[in-house]
């Protein structure tokens, strides 16, 4: 009424939102989502407590909307470097569908709330990760290294890894050992899988002032690094195997998956300097997705296997 | 008086279908959980 009274529509300093809801979907990254709600059912299923399915999927659901949520906060933050690069300049903020100020809201209310169901439902550890991993991506990660350090998806890519070790947690109460491998897994395939996209993006990065590793060190740097992670998480991928907490079904599938990762940086690694094409960086980007998500199925379907032999007594 | 136009009118009704179905949502996931947490005993009230 007050703003109706003050002519604050008419005067143009209010408007009536034409945001949708797909628009507000499109906020929660529902792509960078799909991957999350996997790794943590992954996570979720090889733990040695089978929790009530219920709950397990009350659990995944909170998760989801964890991760939904430090997404739109981070679109709410990124507005403006995500304007200038062509990859998000479609996003709900820039494009203008979505106010900043609506974007910050929804954040924080998903935010809020799926940490409080999460600790109220099914446990507060779970919940407490949760929390900090949606502080770190969007506080730690967005609002701070993105913008200032080359390491900054080094680092960040911790609140891209966590989401296994919360479905452990939400399952057991507790962070085990396999856990921690199935953090590391991700925390060291993050560096990779964004340099390769640096690598061709890097003019973009470059108009939005982002120090991403490309533009600060080099390609030829990148491509070295790139190759170095490649060399140390593909063992760490086969631990679990190793370890003894996976058959061998899990151990073959991730060293064939961690070759040809390895032969796919090795291809970046010697791409020549004057490549404008930059085909085996676009190679090892799509393939760095196929190897996460092959080598959590291979994990799944190893718990999978090992739970249902345990229930036929074999 | 705001007259809305017919987009804003169908983005309105976007909005609001989406926050019925996730308050929908939101309660249908707390009254499992408390038949999952509590189990039926829950719903024997003394008389």
């Amino acid at each position: 009424m007050a703003l109706v009274e003050n002519g604050g529509y008419e005067d143009g300093r209010f408007r009536v939102s034409e945001a949708t809801a797909r628009d507000f979907v499109a906020l929660l990254k529902p792509r960078v989502m799909s991957l999350v709600v996997f790794t943590a059912f992954v996570g979720l299923l090889a733990a040695p407590v089978t929790p009530n399915p219920l709950i397990a999927v009350i659990a995944i659901l909170s998760i989801a909307v964890g991760a939904g949520a430090s997404g739109a906060l981070n679109m709410w933050y990124d507005a403006d470097i995500d304007a200038v690069m062509s990859r998000t300049a479609g996003r709900p903020v820039p494009a203008g569908k979505i106010q900043p100020g609506e974007a910050l809201i929804f954040g924080l209310v998903l935010s809020g709330l799926s940490v409080m169901t999460l600790g109220v439902l099914v446990n507060w550890l779970a919940a407490s990760l949760l929390a900090f991993t949606i502080f770190f991506y969007a506080v730690v990660y967005t609002m701070w290294l993105k913008r200032s350090t080359p390491q900054n998806i080094v680092i960040g890519g911790a609140a891209g890894a966590f989401p296994p070790m919360i479905g452990w947690a939400a399952a057991t109460g507790s962070v085990g050992l396999e856990s921690v491998i199935l953090f590391l897994i991700i925390f060291l395939w993050t560096p990779p899988h964004f340099w390769a996209l640096a690598l061709f993006k890097r003019e973009d990065y470059a108009r939005a002032g982002i120090p991403m590793m490309p533009n600060v060190v080099g390609a030829a740097s990148t491509r070295r690094q790139i190759f170095a992670y490649t060399l140390v998480v593909a063992p760490v991928a086969v631990l679990p195997w190793a370890l003894g907490f996976t058959t061998a079904f899990y151990g073959v599938t991730s060293v064939l998956l961690g070759a040809g990762f390895v032969y796919y940086a090795w291809k970046v690694f010697v791409m020549n300097d004057g490549d404008r094409v930059m085909r085996p960086a676009k190679a090892m980007f799509a393939y760095s997705l196929l190897y996460l998500f092959a080598i959590f199925a291979a994990y799944l379907g190893d718990a999978v296997y090992e739970r249902a032999a345990g229930l036929a007594g074999i | 008086m705001v007259t809305l136009t017919e987009a804003q009118r169908k983005a309105r009704r976007s909005r609001s279908l989406a926050i019925g179905i996730a308050l929908g949502v939101l309660v249908i996931v707390f009254y499992v959980a408390t038949i999952a947490k509590f189990g039926p005993a829950i719903l024997d009230r003394a008389m």
